[in-house]
This record gives C-alpha cells, structure tokens and sequence, in this order.
C-alpha cells in the first residue's frame, strides 16, 4: 500500500504548487484561462486574420493554385465590380428586411408568451418556440420550396383572394429565412418582458397612461436593446446564408453564393469577399453597442 | 426495385457530379491540338508482383466497398483477388483531385476533362499501357484517344464512363415538342419564369454550342475555346436568357421539385434526373437537341510517383471490367465505357436508357474541357478566354 501513496519529496512539491497558486490569484487564472484563449485567438481570430491576409494573394490561371503574390487586385475588383456591389447591396438589404420583419413577428408573440398567457403555460409556449431548432435546416427550407411551389399550399391559400404565392425568388428567401431565425428574436424579447416589473405597467396606468402611451414610454424603452441582441443573430445569420436562397431564392445571387462559387478556383477573390460580411457585422455590432443591447446578450 | 436503385444512383451522382461540375470536366471530342507538351515520362512495358495496397483519389460513388451501402461493393472482390488493400480518398473537385495528386501519396485518379489535362501537363500523371488493361480492348472506341485523355496518341488512362447534358421539357406545356436549344435561348421568353440551366460557368460553353450552329459568323469551332468576341456573345445570350430563367439548378432535387410542380418546364438536365423525375410523375422528355450537347468523361489515370504501379494497374483493369463497370454506372447513373458492360446491367435496359454503345449520339457531344488562353480548337492568332474569366462572367450573368 506504500508504494501507492506519493513520495513525501513528490507531497512537499505538490503543496508548495498548491501554495503559490493560492498566494497568487493571477497566476491561477492565467493558468486556467490560457486554453480557451489560445483556442479563440489562434482558431477564430487566426483564422480570420489568414482570411484577410489571403484576400491579397492572386491565383495561377491555369492550375488555380493560389500564389502569394501581394496584390490589392481583389479589393479593387470588389469595389469597381457593378455585380459585387449590386450583390452586397443585395445581401445587407436581405438581412436587414428579415431582422425588420422578425422584431415585427416576434414582439407581440414574445409578449404574449411573457406576460398575458397564463404563468404554467409560459415554459411550454417557449418550448414551442423553440421546436423549430430541433428541426434540420435543410428539412425545413425544403418544406419552404414545396410551400413556394406552383401551385403549393402558397399558391392554394391565396387563391381565393385572386392572388398568387410569391413564388421563388427574394421575396421566397426573405420570407423563408424569416422563419428560420424568429426563435433567436423571441427569446431574447420573452426575457425581457418577462424581467419587466409589473409594477411599472401598474404605475404608468395609474398616471393616467393608455396601453398605446405605456408601450411607447416604459415597454419599448427597457426592451428595445433585447430587440437590437436579436437583431444581431437575425441580421448576421441572413449574411452568411446562402443555401435557403439557393432552395427558395430562384436565380437571386448573395454574398455566400459568390464566395461559394469562388472558393474552389479563386480563393483569394473568394478571401476577399469573404470580409465583406465581417465588416459589415462588425459595423453592425459597433452601432448595436451604442444601444447597449450587448450586455443583455 | 428499380426507383430504389436510380434514387440511390441519383443522390450519388449529385454529390459527385454537382462537385465535379462547379469546376471540372471533360474534354473536348478528339479535334483539339492544345499544344501540350508534357514530360517524356514511360509506360511500364510490363507488370511485377502486387504490393499488396493501392491508394486511390476518386469521386463519390467510384470505389465502392459497401461502407455506404452493403449491396454496393465492388472493391471487396477486387482486394480478394488481387490482394490488393484499397485506400481510397474521395475529392469534392477537380482541384482537390490535382492536389492530392501533387502529393505522390496516390497511386491512381479518376479524373475529370480539366484535371486529366493538368496532371498530364505537369507531369503528375504518368502515360498508361493499355496493353496491361486486358479489359481495355472492350472499351468504346469513341472513348479512346480523347483530347482530354491522351496526347500524341499516346493514353494516358483507361476511361471510365460519360454522360450527357439534355434539354428537358415539360410535355404538357412545352408545345411543340422542341428539337432545338432555341427553347431555352431565342425562344425563352414564351416560358418566361420557367426556364432553367445548370448552375455553372460550364454552361457557358452550352450558349457557346449553340451559337456555333445559329451564328455561322462568329466561327465557333469549340466551345471551350472561345476567344473575347465569341465569349461576349454567349455571354451576351445568356444575360438574355437570365430574363426568363426561373432558377438556376445545380442540385438534382431541386431540379425534379421544380419539374413536378412546374416551377420549371424547359432547360438543361442529366439522364438520370430525368429518369428520376418521370418515376415520380412529372410529364417529361429529354432529349439531344439538334445542336448537338455538351457532356462529361471521366479517365482513371496512373501517378508518375506511384508506388504502387502494379496494384493501380489491376485497379484500372478491375474497375473497366464488364461486371464492375455495369455496377459502377449504374450506381452513379452514367453510360459505361466497356461495351460488354451493357450485358452485365441489373437493367436490361440501361444501356440503352443512357445510349451506352450509340456511337453516332456521342459525336453530337462536345466533352466537358477547361478553357485555356492557347485556344483548344488550335487557332494561334487569338488568345482564348480563359475558364477563370468564365467564373466572372457566370457571376455576372446571373448578377
């Protein structure tokens, strides 16, 4: 059994570790944190950094190997292209529509959830909301296309008003990519409503305030930077998609699709299209920072 | 049975073929002098003792051991015979097939038009002695000596398969039946919203073709040689055609979902999609319009830094063998290349399904070839565009 015990050489080492660490807060959590910095920093933000660093180089016309060769051809073309600029304006005006229409849905079905369904019933709704999640994505975008179709349930719905379904194309994609990303909008909204205390909604009525005055002056004030934390799932994850608008889109092209099609024979152009995207999140999350919806993140 | 098989065959040929579309294919049938002048590297003139493994780089569907499926194996036999271990690495495109073939690591490739002519040019990939293919003899002539499988005469691999690209049409819709690419080009508009192509700068080269026949003023000899004017007008066509696309395909679902409903009536297709979309119902038709069509041709080759020769020989001769070809074309849904294949399909009628032995069908093919600046159809007074300009202007088109 002595032989199992650690030597009292191997004790006395193991407490003093133990000592300094304890002594020595900062060092503790350096130690505990290296890791997953090092994971975040080489992983995501290396990765992004080669990304950009890439969109400089050029490519062999005929083997498509990328050489690294430092040009700012790629950016020049991004810039002067009409199709690329036609296409971001595209893309941005695509996330932007869908974050509008998800904060529009998703407001009255969070504050029914939040605040007028009865308290037992709340966990399950949210369950609810949250079904769709466990869904594939490509299930549910297919379900789309065949909704969309000629002639599908779209078609057959409106048919009594003398109208006809949007069939595919961006309206199909703006819509469609709705769908998907509502639930990040939801919930966001659900938890502050439900933080809202009651007794501030009891107050601005007793002032004399009408429901429409009390939304505007107390609700939407305290829950707006929930809207603008949604907002900043609904407008990124519309970037960066590029496979709903290839079921549903028709012949609609966005910044995916392009850097998609890139990727394989060009990639530093593909590279370069690639942080069109990250700037414009990243401006998108400078302005949402200013609303202070980050810290309810 | 049969639905069961051309789905599977299908889902396989998606993911295979999609990938090898977005930027591979085939050559050009046979008239091209591209002006290649690989290394003077040797056939072997005859073959030692197996090493016992071979490492293969090769699309989905191509080597099959019954991992994916138990009842589709037909690399468990071979590695019985020949005591032969396969390692095989399936590539997403032709580039990944070049750059696994750079590293010598892999012993044969199942290569596509473009990716044959680039490791032939580098040296890569080494002339192959068909001799030692006993299963070669059995091969279609018109498969032989392409311009994307050999040069000078001399093979440098054993062709696999092909297919071709079709005009489909919705038969209750499109009326009349249409026998020519003006259903989707000069007549477009009557179908307006529901036309579709093929979702690659490839499809270019199908305005390219038909231009060829309807503008006798530009002189388009090849379709994958276009020099700046020729392109401009298939481009200027095409951006024509965008007005009345519906949506642009690239995955074979949605192509047999947009049939059956409607969203599409006319525009490009494989066989085996429309095969697919006729077993569910849709009114369909697909034909090789009197233009002629553009088409895919794949080509087992041989690393010159093999270092298994012997094993990628009996490879080669294995995966042409009648029994082995009929199961592989008819997993992926193409016409096999051995003409004894055609006796050994589980359908009788497969081979003449995909016009396996119609000699005179293929000669209306114009291979899929990769666009070069020394133009393909020979000429030396003009700069052709090349295929990394093709997917700018797909790009474009499409805007």
């Amino acid at each position: 059994m002595t032989t199992d015990l650690p030597t009292a050489a191997g004790r006395g080492t193991v407490r003093r570790l133990a000592g300094t660490l304890h002594r020595r807060p900062r060092l503790r959590l350096a130690l505990l944190l290296t890791a997953p910095l090092l994971w975040l920093a080489v992983l995501y933000l290396g990765s992004l950094a080669v990304l950009f660093v890439s969109a400089f180089w050029t490519t062999d016309s005929f083997t498509s190997q990328v050489v690294k060769v430092w040009s700012t051809d790629n950016f020049h073309a991004l810039f002067t292209t009409p199709v690329f600029r036609q296409v971001v304006l595209r893309s941005v005006g695509v996330a932007l529509a869908v974050t509008a229409l998800c904060a529009l849905i998703a407001f009255p079905v969070a504050f029914y959830t939040a605040r007028v369904a009865r308290p037992r019933w709340r966990p399950l709704l949210v369950v609810g909301i949250l079904t769709p999640l466990w869904a594939s994505y490509l299930v549910k975008v297919y379900a789309w296309r065949l909704i969309l179709s000629e002639g599908g349930l779209a078609d057959w719905m409106l048919a009594p008003f003398g109208l006809s379904g949007p069939g595919y194309g961006l309206p199909a994609t703006v819509l469609t990519l709705t769908y998907l990303w509502l639930p990040y909008m939801i919930l966001p909204i659900h938890t502050a409503l439900e933080q809202l205390p009651a007794g501030l909604l009891d107050a601005s009525a007793d002032l004399g305030a009408r429901p429409g005055r009390t939304f505007r002056s107390v609700v939407l004030p305290m829950v707006l930077p929930s809207v603008a934390a949604g907002s900043v799932f609904t407008f990124s994850l519309s970037l960066g998609d590029y496979i709903t608008v290839q079921i549903v889109g028709g012949k609609t092209q966005l910044i995916g699709n392009l850097v998609y099609s890139n990727i394989e024979l060009n990639l530093p152009m593909a590279a370069a299209l690639g942080t069109v995207p990250v700037a414009v999140i990243v401006l998108y999350l400078l302005a949402i920072r200013r609303t202070g919806a980050l810290n309810s993140l | 049975m049969r639905l069961t098989r051309t789905l599977r065959a299908s889902a396989v040929c998606a993911a295979a073929l999609l990938l090898a579309a977005a930027c591979d294919s085939s050559g050009s049938g046979g008239t091209s002098a591209t002006g290649l002048n690989p290394p003077d590297l040797k056939a072997p003139t005859k073959l030692g003792r197996t090493e016992g493994q071979v490492n293969l780089v090769a699309w989905a569907g191509y080597v099959e051991d019954g991992s994916n499926d138990p009842k589709v194996d037909w690399v468990t036999d071979f590695e019985k015979r020949t005591g032969c271990q396969v390692h095989s690495k399936v590539a997403a495109s032709s580039d990944e097939m070049v750059k696994l073939m750079k590293t010598g690591e892999y012993d044969a490739v199942s290569a596509s038009g473009d990716a044959s002519l680039r490791l032939i040019a580098s040296g890569d990939a080494a002339p192959v002695n068909t001799a030692l293919v006993p299963n070669y003899k059995d091969v279609f002539s018109g498969l032989k000596n392409g311009a994307w499988n050999s040069v000078k005469g001399k093979m440098y691999g054993i062709p696999h398969g092909r297919g071709a690209n079709l005009l489909m049409y919705d038969t209750a819709k499109v009326k009349p039946a249409p026998t020519s690419w003006s259903a989707v080009f000069d007549d477009a508009s009557r179908y307006k919203g529901h036309v579709t192509a093929y979702d690659s700068p490839i499809y270019i080269a199908d305005a390219a073709l038909y231009l060829k026949a309807t503008k006798p003023g530009l002189k388009i000899k090849d379709p994958y040689a276009l020099d700046q004017k020729q392109f401009d007008a298939a481009v200027a066509l095409l951006k024509r055609q965008n007005a009345n696309v519906g949506e642009y395909w690239s995955d074979y679902l949605k192509e047999v979902s947009a049939f059956k409903s409607g969203d599409s009536v006319v525009g490009t297709t494989w066989q085996v999609i429309a095969n697919l979309a006729a077993s569910e119902g849709a009114k369909v038709k697909a034909l090789v319009p009197k233009e002629g069509s553009t088409g895919w041709s794949d080509t087992w080759m041989v690393s010159a830094k093999a270092k298994h020769p012997n094993c990628a020989y009996k490879w080669l001769d294995w995966i042409v063998s009648p029994k082995v070809n009929a199961q592989v074309a008819e997993y992926f849904g193409e016409a096999p290349a051995n003409s004894k294949a055609c006796a050994e399909t589980s359908d009788k009628n497969f081979c003449t399904v995909y016009h396996a032995a119609d000699e005179s069908y293929w000669k209306k093919i114009a291979f899929w070839n990769t666009p070069i600046e020394q133009c393909l159809d020979g000429r030396t007074d003009v700069r052709c565009v090349p295929y990394a300009k093709w997917v700018q202007a797909w790009t474009e088109i499409k805007g």
